[in-house]
């Protein structure tokens, strides 16, 4: 039984009680106020880190509490809720962040992307394209897509304040010299509205390119390391390439999901048996759940 | 009160052990119980065992009554202990995919051979205070066993090995290769006979990591991963089990079972590796006694960022990670600056003073020679 299958443990049996003494989304008004300041601020400058004062929430660091703290300083209790972990919905972290916002907020829950107002998700975006009404929060481990190349904060904050990206490009560059193609597989970094470079939080490739001219708002919370940024709607989103090495997705090619069949939705890699054979499965579960349902037919 | 080179210094020493015991027991609760704190405080014992290097539950809850809960005083206490016992053998090397499994996870995998296996973990627990906790009695205990029995059949069918995830991305090539097994007779070095050298035999290092500070070792690896270094883990497997402990007969030569440790096993995958011109995953090991599962990741991961041909950070460089991740050795220095160092100090200030003095003169001899 894999962990995704697994009915996740109930907060009231594996948790003390959530008191009713806790206020309406759990956080005090003025926190959420202040992320929500940090918040415009992001969508007013897209692919910026806004640092803000990231408060300890009942999950671990590492785990959404940047992600989670957005999305309490947003929800109201009119919003219809969807929570995933790398895609799917059931997996344990997914459902112990939906419980916990659900209890706190009162809001209605859904799998279906389509039917949510807010989506928090964790290295997924879902298949389906989304629409103007929707907001996704992203949760992210490192908001800094210079890391790579320079381990110091101070040092990285100047580089982006003065676009100097010369060792990010020569990064790239020394990687193709070594392994004939850039090997960056997911957190692959992007240039947003031609200014800042940014990391799109861990995504696959696969999901790269639905952030370029979405409809939907897109922001990106990360706790551990207080920082918060954006990128709005209609927005150039564009990964770093080079002419003769542009930027490619992951290949699927000849495969599709045993589960609903699906050739065009990322998948995820399922060791078999002790063989060691493999399948393949949507890693968007709710997107294969409603192609099994018949949704297109 | 002066303490060691004042008159009377013994008895205050005296009294301030005495008073440190009294500390403990000056409350009016009820007298905590070794076995209380093995149960009910297992993570705590399992720490100790592991920092201390002695695999004794027992005596690891009775250190840790003894110290009043200092982590670190309880492993030194264990270690100490451990440093009187003879040394009677070595156990066979062990086999991991025959531990005796309570909780298995890979994050590299949806879905691995043999499955998923939560296990016990607070990872999932919303830190939240218990309040109800404060009212703890039997009645709630029983209660609360009987709800999770309930439902539990009786003849469920666990198996009795898992294969391990990283076997089967070596058998694609898509791991580097094992490097030759050794001799079965050929010597180990032992961490508590030999001193660390330079480069670190493999075996030294993970015998120093096994013994390392948990918090000690989170600090530096947290680094690596954060960005003062270049590796990103994945975790290919985590283990936590009960693994057989095998001896050879000493009179009839045969393998025989003498007990079984708990252990916690860490398999991390860092991203390519482009020796020889083939790009692989390769592979950082982590295994410590007892539920350590912070301690068992980061282990895996200093081991493999320790790797690195050219050391560019701190969690790279073998030397800097090995010298100053032992708990029991670093606790006891920064204590020592507690020791009177009158002596030192004296001379110290010495060399202040006539520094001080030569600064004046040179002033004073720059006044005059501008006055002049």
């Amino acid at each position: 039984m894999s962990r995704a299958e697994q009915t996740a443990p109930t907060p009231e049996q594996n948790s003390p009680a959530i008191d009713p003494g806790y206020p309406f989304a759990f956080m005090d008004e003025g926190a959420k106020r202040e992320i929500r300041r940090a918040l415009l601020k992001a969508v007013a400058i897209p692919g910026y880190q806004v640092p803000y004062g990231s408060r300890e929430m009942p999950i671990a660091r590492g785990w959404g509490t940047g992600g989670l703290q957005i999305t309490l300083a947003l929800i109201l209790p009119e919003d219809v809720l969807k929570v995933i972990d790398q895609g799917c919905d059931g997996s344990v972290n997914a459902v112990n962040i939906k419980k916990f916002v659900a209890k706190v907020a009162g809001v209605t829950v859904t799998t279906d992307t389509r039917e949510a107002t807010l989506i928090q998700t964790r290295h997924r975006i879902p298949e389906e394209r989304m629409t103007s009404n929707q907001i996704l929060v992203l949760q992210v481990p490192y908001p800094e897509a210079l890391r790579e190349v320079e381990p110091s904060e101070n040092e990285t904050r100047r580089m982006h304040a003065e676009a100097d990206y010369t060792r990010m490009w020569l990064h790239l560059y020394e990687d193709i010299v070594r392994y004939g193609e850039i090997t960056i597989s997911y957190r692959y970094p992007v240039t947003v509205a031609g200014r800042y470079i940014t990391d799109p939080s861990p995504i696959p490739r696969w999901d790269v390119p639905k952030l370029h001219m979405a409809d939907t708002l897109f922001l990106f919370g990360a706790g551990r390391e207080k920082r918060i940024y954006a990128i709005p709607p209609h927005t150039e989103v564009i990964p770093l390439e080079f002419e003769d090495h542009p930027f490619r997705t992951e290949d699927f090619t000849g495969k599709r999901c045993a589960r609903c069949g699906s050739d065009h939705s990322f998948l995820d890699e399922v060791i078999d048996d002790h063989s060691g054979a493999r399948r393949y499965f949507c890693s968007d579960t709710g997107y294969c759940d409603k192609r099994r349902a018949g949704w297109n037919r | 009160m002066g303490y060691v080179a004042v008159k009377g210094g013994t008895e205050a020493i005296e009294e301030a052990c005495r008073l440190f015991a009294y500390q403990r027991i000056k409350g009016d609760s009820a007298p905590l119980e070794v076995a209380q704190i093995r149960e009910q405080l297992y993570l705590a014992v399992d720490k100790a065992m592991g920092e201390g290097g002695l695999y004794a539950p027992d005596l690891a809850a009775l250190a840790l009554k003894q110290a009043a809960g200092d982590s670190l005083e309880a492993s030194f206490m264990l270690r100490a202990f451990r440093a009187t016992r003879q040394r009677l053998g070595t156990s066979l090397a062990t086999d991991t995919s025959g531990m005796r499994i309570i909780r298995r996870i890979s994050s590299a995998f949806k879905d691995i051979p043999g499955g998923q296996m939560l296990g016990a973990t607070s990872d999932y627990t919303l830190r939240l205070l218990d309040f109800s906790l404060l009212a703890d009695d039997e009645m709630r205990r029983e209660a609360f066993r009987e709800r999770i029995f309930r439902h539990l059949p009786s003849d469920l069918d666990i198996p009795r090995t898992f294969p391990k995830v990283i076997d089967i991305l070596r058998r694609e090539g898509l791991l580097a290769e094992l490097p030759p097994r050794p001799a079965e007779d050929s010597p180990i070095p032992d961490l508590t006979r030999q001193p660390l050298v330079f480069p670190a035999p493999r075996a030294a290092k993970l015998q120093a990591l096994a013994r390392g500070e948990t918090g000690g070792m989170l600090t530096l690896a947290y680094s690596s991963m954060r960005g003062y270094g270049d590796i990103h883990p994945t975790l290919g497997e985590l283990r936590v089990g009960y693994l057989p402990l095998l001896i050879r007969h000493p009179i009839s030569g045969e393998t025989c079972r003498v007990g079984e440790v708990k252990v916690t096993e860490a398999e991390v995958l860092a991203r390519m590796d482009g020796e020889g011109g083939m790009p692989r995953f390769s592979l950082g090991y982590g295994l410590c006694f007892g539920q350590n599962e912070i301690k068992a990741i980061a282990m895996a991961i200093l081991d493999r960022s320790t790797r690195a041909a050219v050391p560019e950070s701190p969690a790279e460089n073998e030397e800097f990670v090995l010298y100053h991740i032992d708990g029991i050795e670093a606790m006891g220095f920064c204590n020592h600056w507690k020791l009177p160092h009158y002596v030192d100090f004296l001379s110290d200030l010495d060399r202040l003073r006539k520094s001080q003095e030569l600064a004046r003169n040179g002033r004073q001899r720059e006044a005059d020679h501008e006055q002049g």
